[in-house]
């Protein structure tokens, strides 16, 4: 499951727990529900971070669950996380206040999605991948999946390489790509620098409303797969 | 106020400092700017580019906030924003459908949409002892008109780089902005920038090309910038 609390002017969102934190809809409930409260409690210096504890970000989609079913249903229920997911990545992508992914192992698949939709990245270097593993399960991708992809790795190489190579990609690795914007030597390293720059973009005291619309006209593509409209003008002036 | 003057095979748009050494795109100074195109349009030749250069400091610091609050209320003053927003989208629109290859000379700040004026041309030269080129929209608590963020997209190279100047409003010197696609080429001072774009503008200016072929090939770069300008792209223009 995951937990919320504030430090400082951050919020710091954590998938609790040792497992491979597996979407299942539990999860991504409890995800959905957290974000929406963030969203009502927003103020001009709020900054979300988003970690986990132990080797992994999470694996993406519960397949057990799924699968647990019978062959019949696992389409079915992967369906429906793909549906609930959704939302939690329009959440994401419209959340009044800078985001920022502290990626502690493993993001893979709906993980890496899910970490991709904050506007930073930050990654342990010694351990963990991002990777999106569809191409080699033989499963499709999702449209918000793509469209989200596409929208933050503009390099057609490195999203061809992502999406059809279906590459593991380290830190370092990911930072050359575009995809990561720091690497640190460890899990705690991570937090602490993502921490920093959280409280750098808290002293920015940006307007919530202004900054979800900016970040919504940077990545049009993505908010129209997300159901997510512009608004006109907003000003303070 | 800006001038327009042919010199040799170049045309030059040059925004005077007599009324604002800001350059602050108000409703008179963008007329001004759309003028200038217009009978850009109606004598260009083969042969012929445009640089467009500015005195002073600054090339444009960007939409005359000082008009918009003189407004009596803040309905007003968003309106009057509104209006400038209105008013420069057609000057985007008509930078990006000349035909004859553009290029801006920026010696000195180009922010918010005087960055995106800058941005609207097809090369970018600038100084690189000092000025900045950078969107200070997110720090002022304002959103982007819609063609802004489009052309920022289209121009700046990397999704990363786009999100630190439209979401974090760093300030771009010239070699960062080289770094990510903005900016062609960074020089000494505020002459020499002026001086190589001329040289640039000559050299493009020399090959002659055909100008429908150009505008058309350009607004084929930018297609989202394009759609959100309303430009419509012309049936395949050959001298073949």
């Amino acid at each position: 499951m995951c937990s919320l609390e504030k430090r400082g002017n951050v919020w710091l969102l954590t998938l609790t727990g040792e497992s491979q934190h597996r979407f299942n809809p539990d999860l991504i409930q409890s995800l959905l529900s957290n974000l929406s409260h963030l969203a009502s409690q927003a103020t001009a210096s709020s900054v979300l971070i988003t970690t986990a504890n132990g080797g992994y970000f999470s694996t993406g989609f519960d397949l057990g669950w799924a699968g647990a079913a019978g062959t019949h249903s696992a389409f079915d229920r992967l369906s429906f996380m793909v549906d609930s997911l959704k939302p939690v990545a329009a959440a994401l992508m419209s959340l009044p206040m800078p985001t920022i992914a502290a990626v502690n192992g493993h993001a893979t698949a709906a993980g890496f999605l899910v970490a991709i939709c904050h506007d930073y990245i930050l990654m342990r270097s010694d351990h963990g991948v991002l990777y999106m593993p569809e191409v080699n399960l033989g499963l499709p991708m999702p449209d918000y999946f793509a469209a989200v992809m596409r929208s933050k790795i503009r390099s057609p190489t490195a999203l061809r390489d992502v999406m059809l190579g279906g590459v593991k990609v380290k830190a370092a690795e990911a930072v050359k790509m575009g995809i990561v914007d720091s690497a640190h030597d460890s899990a705690e390293k991570t937090v602490e620098a993502a921490m920093r720059l959280g409280e750098e973009f808290a002293q920015k005291k940006w307007v919530g409303e202004v900054y979800a619309e900016i970040r919504k006209s940077l990545y049009p593509d993505a908010c129209k797969v997300l159901g997510l409209t512009q608004k006109s003008i907003v000003s303070k002036i | 106020m800006c001038t327009l003057e042919k010199r040799g095979s170049l045309f030059v748009i040059t925004l005077t400092s007599e009324d604002d050494e800001q350059h602050r795109l108000n409703p008179t100074l963008l007329s001004s700017l759309l003028n200038a195109l217009s009978q850009l349009n109606s004598q260009v030749t083969a042969g012929t580019a445009l640089v467009t250069v500015a005195h002073g400091k600054f090339f444009s610091n960007g939409f005359d906030f000082r008009w918009a609050q003189a407004a009596s209320d803040q309905d007003g003053a968003r309106h009057r924003l509104r209006h400038m927003s209105d008013s420069l989208r057609p000057v985007v629109a008509a930078l990006l459908s000349l035909p004859i290859p553009t290029i801006a000379a920026v010696s000195g700040h180009a922010a918010a949409a005087g960055a995106i004026l800058a941005m609207a041309h097809d090369y970018v030269l600038m100084r690189g002892d000092r000025g900045v080129i950078y969107m200070p929209e997110v720090d002022l608590g304002i959103t982007l008109p819609d063609y802004f963020s489009a052309v920022a997209r289209a121009k700046i190279s990397s999704a990363t780089a786009a999100r630190d100047v439209l979401l974090r409003g760093v300030k771009i010197r010239a070699k960062e902005g080289m770094e990510i696609g903005i900016v062609h080429s960074a020089h000494d001072g505020a002459e020499s920038t002026v001086e190589a774009a001329m040289r640039l503008g000559a050299e493009l200016a020399s090959r002659k090309r055909i100008g429908d072929a150009y505008a058309e090939i350009r607004k084929s770069l930018y297609p989202e910038v394009c759609a959100v300008l309303g430009l419509t792209t012309k049936s395949i223009v050959s001298k073949i």
